[in-house]
This record gives C-alpha cells, structure tokens and sequence, in this order.
C-alpha cells in the first residue's frame, strides 16, 4: 500500500504527473485509484490529486496523515496539506514560487521560510528546482516529469518501467527532453540520498 | 475531432475515470444517441463518448432539451443518453417526471453527477430524492469500474421495465480513475423505426391515468428484482456491526472497516426490502452510510428496522474513511502536523480574460449586480468584487427584473444583469423577454467569449462548432435579442475599460430594455493560444508611483513589489512609497486593460527586442 498526494496550482501538468506514475504502478501489476478534481479548481487555484496504490485500493481518497510522499509542485501548496502527512512522509518540493492573488496585490506576503520551516518539522524534504532542471532537459514545460523522475526514487519500480510509460504516453516530438527530464529528476535525488548517508 | 485514448480493440485492462467508464459502458451498450449540457462532473462524458465510431453525441442548449432529445431517440427504439450534473436535473426534471408515465422504447439513461463537498457547484442537492420522486429506478457504481458495468445493466433494466434509469455518481466516482476491463458490444433487442403507440406516448390524463396505475405496478417489479439483484450484494464479515451503504461511501466503509459486514446496495432506488431486514436481524448494529441527505437511512427506518445514521455521518460535505471511521468509533485517526496559515489561493481569472475588464468597468458603476453561472462568477471575489448575487443557470435576468419591479422607478440605473453566451443561451432568452413584454428597463450584459470555459471550453450555438467540431450554423445572440423587442442592443469590447463604461452609463439610465453585448474570445480557445506576436506590456519602474491602481485589475500578471524606506531610496522613490507594480512577462496576455488605468503612463507596451 502506498498513497503519494501530488499538489500544486492548475495548469502545471499535475494531472499528467499523476497518470505517468499511476502506468508505471499498473505496469507492475498493482491496483490504481486517483483522484482529482476538475472545473473551477483548476482557473489557478490550488491543485491536489490524490494516488493510491496496493493489492486492492478501495477509498480513493488519502486519510489525513497517511500520505507516505508528497510531490508539491509550487513551494507554497507544499504547507497545505500537511495535516495529510505523516512523520516520516517525503516531501518533493518544486522551488518555483507561483504568487496567489493575496500575494501579488501586496495584501499577504509569500511566506520566505518554507523549506527550513518543513524540514524543523522533522519531515524529509528534497527541494528540486524543477524549472531549472526542466530548462537543462531542453523543455521548461518538462517541469512535471523532473518532479516525476524525482518521485520514481522512493518507489519500488525500476526507472525502466517509467521510461516505457513515457515513450508510450508522450508524444514523439516531446518525447527526448521528456525522457532527458525523468533521467534528471531521479539523478537529483539519488545524489540527495547518497551526499546523506 | 478530438482523438480518443480508450482502445475498443483491447482486452486490456484500463484506467480510466468515471466518466470515461460510463462513455465507454453506453458505447459497450450500443447507445446511438446522446444529448448533453456541460457541467462538472459530468461533462467528460460526452467529451469520450463522442469519438466512438458509429455514434450520434451532440451539446444540447440546456438539460431539459438534452433529455427530451434522449427520450426521442428512445421512441424512435435506439438506445440513448442523457448526461448532466445534479442542478442540470432540476432543468431535465420536467421531462423526466413524465418519461416515467411513457416508458421507453429503446433503453434511455440519464446520468446525474452529484457534486458533494460544492467542488464547483452552487448546491449539493442529493439527487437520489429524484429517483424517489420521479417513481425511476436508479443506480449508483463506487468506481469506475463498476460505472461501465452498470451502464450496460441500465439500459438492459430500461428496456425490460420500460423505464427510464436513472445512474448517479458523484465527484468522486466521476473523476477517480480506476482499472476498467472492456468488454463486448451489446445489441439492443428493440427495432429503430416509428411506432405510433398513443396510449403509451401520449401523456393526456385518460392515458396518463391508466400509465400511471402502471408505473406502481412496475415499482413493484422492481422492487422484487431488487432483492434477486446480484449488485445488491451482502458481504458477510463480523457481526457485531452491519453498515448499509451505496456509492463511493461503500469504498470509504470498506476501508474504515474491512473486518465489517456490509450490504452494497448497487440499485440505491428501489429498495431490496427483505435482503435489507434479512441483513439487519442478523447483525447487533445497524449503521447506515452515505453522503449528504438521509435517504437510505429513512428508507430503512420507514421498513421498521432500527439503525444509526445521520446522527453520526454528517449530512453535508463528502465523505471520507477517516470521517467515517471517526463517526462510527468516536476515535479520530491520529494526524501529525496541523494545517498551516498560508495565503488562500483561490481561482481566478486568467491574464488577459476579457471578463475582468467588463466586471472592473461595471465596479466604476456602483450598480446592483445579478450575476450568473461562469467562469466570470469568479468576479464576485476580490479585488473586482462586482457581483452581487448568483443563484442558478440564467437566474441573473429574472432577479435583476424582479429587484426592478420591487424597487419601480427608483431601480433605474442601480441594476444590471451579467450572463455568458452559453447561460444566456440555457436560460436566459426566456428572462429577456420578461423584461421586453413586460415593460422593463433592466440592462442586460452578455458576456461573448465564444466557448463555455468554466467547464473546459466546449464549444456551444453561440460558437457555430458542434461536440465533434464540425462547423455549424452559429446562433446569433445580437439577432435574437433584437427579434425578442430589445431595440437597443450594443456590441463592445470588453478590453477597453473606458469605452466600456461610458456605454454602460448610457444604458443603464436608459428607461427601456437594453442589452450590451461585450464581445472578446476567452484566452484559452485555441485561435487565441496559437497566437504567436503576442504584445506585452511592461511597467517601467522609474514611473510607478505606487498608486496601487492597477491590482485593483486582479490580474495575475500584475505583481506588487513592496519596497523598504531605504530601498525606494536607492530606487529613486520618494521614501514614503511602500512599493511598485511590476509585470510577469510568463504571464501577461497583452490584453492592455491595465494600461490605460495607470495616470502616470508608467503601463507601456513593450518593444519587441524588450522582449
Ligand atoms: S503602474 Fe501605474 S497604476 Fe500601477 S501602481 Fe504604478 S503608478 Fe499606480
Ligand atoms: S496587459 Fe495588463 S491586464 Fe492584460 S494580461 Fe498583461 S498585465 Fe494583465
């Protein structure tokens, strides 16, 4: 059994994020539920799919602190579902900043101490720039499968089984920068966890 | 055309969504004809059903003439859809009633996607009360899996009772993928072709009266079916507590409880009587599970059977396992990290939406605003705040006329109705002629953005695209609001604010029916995303002051930048200014609404090599 909460804010290709992984768990054989929510939600406000993975999933939607991963596509959404994490959850968090309305007319201030904040939570954070990663990949709109290829890390798939996934589901012209992405993204945590131990 | 994922040649399994599931489920069924108006969770359905071979799928104008258009194709003896979210049936709901009377020829099934928890809908009505109402059986899968099966047991049930049936899900079915097995190709027994069977289609009281006698007669057959019902399902485990249940609550019982007996019921109308009082007396506990009303629950009880139910589920909102588990033991799952202040982030409109200028031209007014049902209720948030109420589907026109009436004279230049081209065309023609045949002057803004965009950009009449997007005639609103009576009927441009309001001032204090038409593609249709010369626009810093006029825009591209004493100093600000403007180049549209708001010309366009 495994549940990864995938957030972010509409339009950064979450859905897409979500369904890559959810293949690649199929592919190995396991019973899939997602959850997400369309319509207004998705006019730039805040995004969450929920992805549950096991023998046999019934409830698709995450209980609150059971989510063993978190991917946070925009560094502030990574706060905001926290009451759905565990102690020892992983927490992947894109660095890019997205301003909500608040934040953009000067009511509210983007809070500046996120990362430390999560991390003196004890939590294990992984902080990835993805659209830095995306720009090295050659295709900044790849910011999905960076944080894709990150996540693949903490999973027991082989990286293969991802990249059978892509070349199946990404289009052809798309398809090398997306590849070079998913490398990327899994190198970026794999040096995390070896500069660790 | 738009390119279906879902292989039919497959075995394979797939993960689909709900709503992908029961496309595929009517396809598997041989439906030939289905009708539709976009509404969430619902609208994918068409959306996938649309690319199988073979079939006629169509957006109808509104609900009700997406079901009567179902209900034809199902005298006409084919297998047909309807497809709508739960306040699209209050609109449906007078065909409906009466298709109960008539019966069907070939199998007719009407998707209600129910939307607890208001993810995007005004209410959350629970639509199994219209099962109950309308004398119509109804099913309701937990997954999608179970969705494409009970699709094909719709429409064998519709055309064995001569009934329509109704299939509820709700958000969490609809938009929960799963693993769906496709499955063979039904044929429908029923012959296309014209019957003339009067007694059976004509609902005039003699014939209504002797249909009516036999709908109780078919409730009773269904009734019994539904104890022999294999969906209809007991799963014995321990007996000290016994959970009746339906729908996605099913799933969370089962994972709050897995040690639990349950009774699945897949049909939630009409119930299995017997297998429910069969099922109580054998366990200590009955509890009954199910978001929003109580429906099963006074079912159950009307049966004499004790249980427990709404005074722990509670009766609002959707559900969880941890909610239910919570209810039923009293104990709350443990949670580590409580949830932390952070700023909202609610939708908005997008960078460029030529809704936003229209609403902030509206703000300067300092009118009453009767909004409706869109992407632009969104204005009713900070900072445009210029809506004042919304109800339902075309409710703008009929309550700004209603406040005109009640407040006479007085109301004149204090309200104006707001409405899309796809809700005016819903349900908001009918309002307009109130307003013309009953003397009035309410002013009447029709928001042309050429595509429904709340729900996903479908097209719609006013866009002259059709589901499949073949070209078609296009419904000309001008034309019909000038064929209505309206004499005084304006097309502007949205972008332009000043202009904007200097129309809506001649309007509003105009004593007879006007009707300003604001025309300007929605961002996101796809002429408007291929645009490649894009203008942009930039603030140039040394200008800003700081005035802070611009954010009253709530473009997302304009970005406040708060500065220090010390740093408007260094930035050759006076010192007392707090901050400046500035503009996201990844964000701004190049609509230039903020421009011309900025005294100081500090908006300009860009240059090219700017950029
Ligand atoms: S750009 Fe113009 S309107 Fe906006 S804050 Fe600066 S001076 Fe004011
Ligand atoms: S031109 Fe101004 S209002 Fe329009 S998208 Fe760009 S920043 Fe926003």
């Amino acid at each position: 059994m495994g549940n990864i909460l995938f957030c972010g804010v509409g339009g950064q290709g979450i859905l897409l994020a979500s369904e890559i992984t959810s293949f690649a768990l199929i592919k190995s054989g396991l019973d899939v539920k997602k959850s997400e929510v369309h319509g207004m939600a998705q006019r730039g406000g805040s995004v969450v799919a929920h992805l549950k993975y096991g023998e046999k999933v019934y409830s698709p939607l995450i209980e609150p602190g059971t989510a063993d991963i978190e991917v946070a596509f925009e560094m502030l959404e990574s706060l905001r579902y926290l009451p759905y994490l565990k102690r020892e959850s992983r927490v992947i968090v894109n660095t890019q900043k997205i301003l909500p309305p608040s934040v953009t007319t000067g009511v509210e201030a983007y809070p500046d101490d996120i990362l430390s904040g999560l991390k003196g939570k004890g939590l294990a954070v992984f902080p990835v720039d993805a659209f830095e990663a995306a720009r090295r990949a050659g295709e900044t709109k790849a910011v999905n499968m960076i944080l894709v290829g990150c996540l693949s890390a903490f999973l027991p798939l082989e990286a293969e089984v991802f990249r059978a996934v892509i070349r199946e589901r990404v289009p052809e012209r798309f398809l090398k920068a997306n590849l070079e992405a998913f490398r990327q993204g899994r190198e970026i945590i794999d040096t995390m966890l070896q500069a660790a131990e | 055309m738009k390119k279906r994922e879902i292989s039919t040649k497959t075995t394979e399994k797939q993960l689909l969504s709900g709503n992908e599931a029961i496309a595929l489920g009517a396809f598997e069924a041989g439906v030939k004809v289905a009708s539709a108006y976009p509404g969430t969770p619902s609208t994918e359905i068409l959306e996938n059903f649309c690319t199988y071979e073979g079939v006629y799928a169509e957006w109808a104008p509104n609900e009700k003439v997406a079901l009567e258009v179902a209900l034809g194709a199902s005298f006409a003896g084919v297998r047909a859809l309807a497809t709508m979210k739960h306040v699209g049936l209050n609109v449906a709901a007078d065909p409906l009633f009466t298709a109960a009377y008539t019966g069907v020829r070939g199998g007719l099934v009407i998707i209600t996607a129910d939307d607890p928890e208001m993810h995007s809908s005004q209410n959350e009505q629970d639509n199994r009360n219209y099962a109950y109402a309308a004398k119509v059986p109804m099913l309701e899968p937990s997954d999608a899996s179970e969705a494409k099966e009970f699709m094909k047991i719709a429409y064998r049930l519709s055309e064995e009772f001569d009934t329509p049936v109704l299939v509820r899900t709700t958000t969490r079915v609809a938009h929960v993928k799963g693993l769906v097995s496709p499955g063979q190709q039904e044929v429908s027994a029923v012959k296309a072709g014209i019957e003339k069977i009067p007694e059976k289609l004509v609902m005039l009281p003699s014939n209504a009266r002797r249909r009516r006698v036999e709908l109780e007669a078919r409730m009773g057959r269904l009734r019994e079916f539904a104890e022999d019902f294999p969906e209809n399902r007991i799963e014995w485990g321990d007996r000290k507590r016994g959970f009746i249940t339906s729908g996605v609550s099913y799933l969370y019982v089962k994972e709050a409880f897995p040690e639990a007996s349950v009774l699945k019921l897949g049909m939630a109308y009409p119930f299995p009587a017997k297998m429910i009082g069969d099922f109580a007396s054998k366990v200590d506990e009955v509890f009954v599970v199910e978001e929003l009303d109580p429906f099963i629950e006074i079912h159950v009880k009307a049966m004499g059977i004790s249980c427990k139910g709404k005074e722990l589920i509670p009766p609002f909102g959707e559900l969880n396992a941890s909610i239910v588990r919570k209810a039923i033991t009293g104990k709350a799952a443990e949670t580590f990290f409580e949830p932390s202040p952070i700023p909202f982030r609610p939708p908005n409109l997008c960078p460029g939406c030529p809704h936003r200028g229209i609403f902030y031209a509206i703000s300067k007014l300092n009118v009453f605003v009767a909004g409706d049902i869109g992407c632009y209720t969104l204005a009713a948030l900070k900072p445009l705040s210029s809506m004042d109420s919304c109800v339902c589907m075309g409710a703008s026109i009929g309550t700004a006329f209603g406040m005109e009436k009640a407040l006479g004279k007085e109301a004149l230049g204090k309200i104006v109705a707001v409405i899309g081209d796809s809700t005016f065309i819903h349900s908001g023609i009918t309002g307009l002629i109130d307003i013309v045949y009953n003397r009035g002057f309410t002013t009447v803004i029709i928001l042309d953005n050429r595509t429904t965009g709340m729900t996903g950009h479908q097209p719609n009449p006013s866009t002259g695209v059709t589901i499949t997007g073949d070209v078609s005639t296009l419904v000309d609103i001008e034309a019909i609001c000038r064929a209505i009576g309206v004499k005084h009927v304006r097309t502007i441009n949205p972008h332009e604010i000043e202009a904007a309001i200097k129309v809506l001032r001649e309007e509003v204090e105009r004593p007879e029916p006007s009707v300003i038409i604001t025309k300007a593609p929605c961002v996101l249709v796809p002429e408007m995303k291929k645009r490649k010369d894009k203008p942009l626009f930039l603030i140039a810093p040394d200008k800003c002051t700081g005035c802070r006029t611009c954010l009253k825009l709530g473009c997302p591209a304009i970005e406040w930048v708060a500065v220090t004493p010390e740093e408007a100093k260094r930035l050759g600000y006076k010192e007392k200014q707090k901050g400046y403007s500035r503009i996201n180049a990844v964000l701004c549209d190049g609509c230039g609404q903020c421009a011309p708001l900025c005294r100081f010309k500090a908006i300009v366009l860009a240059t090219k090599e700017g950029k």
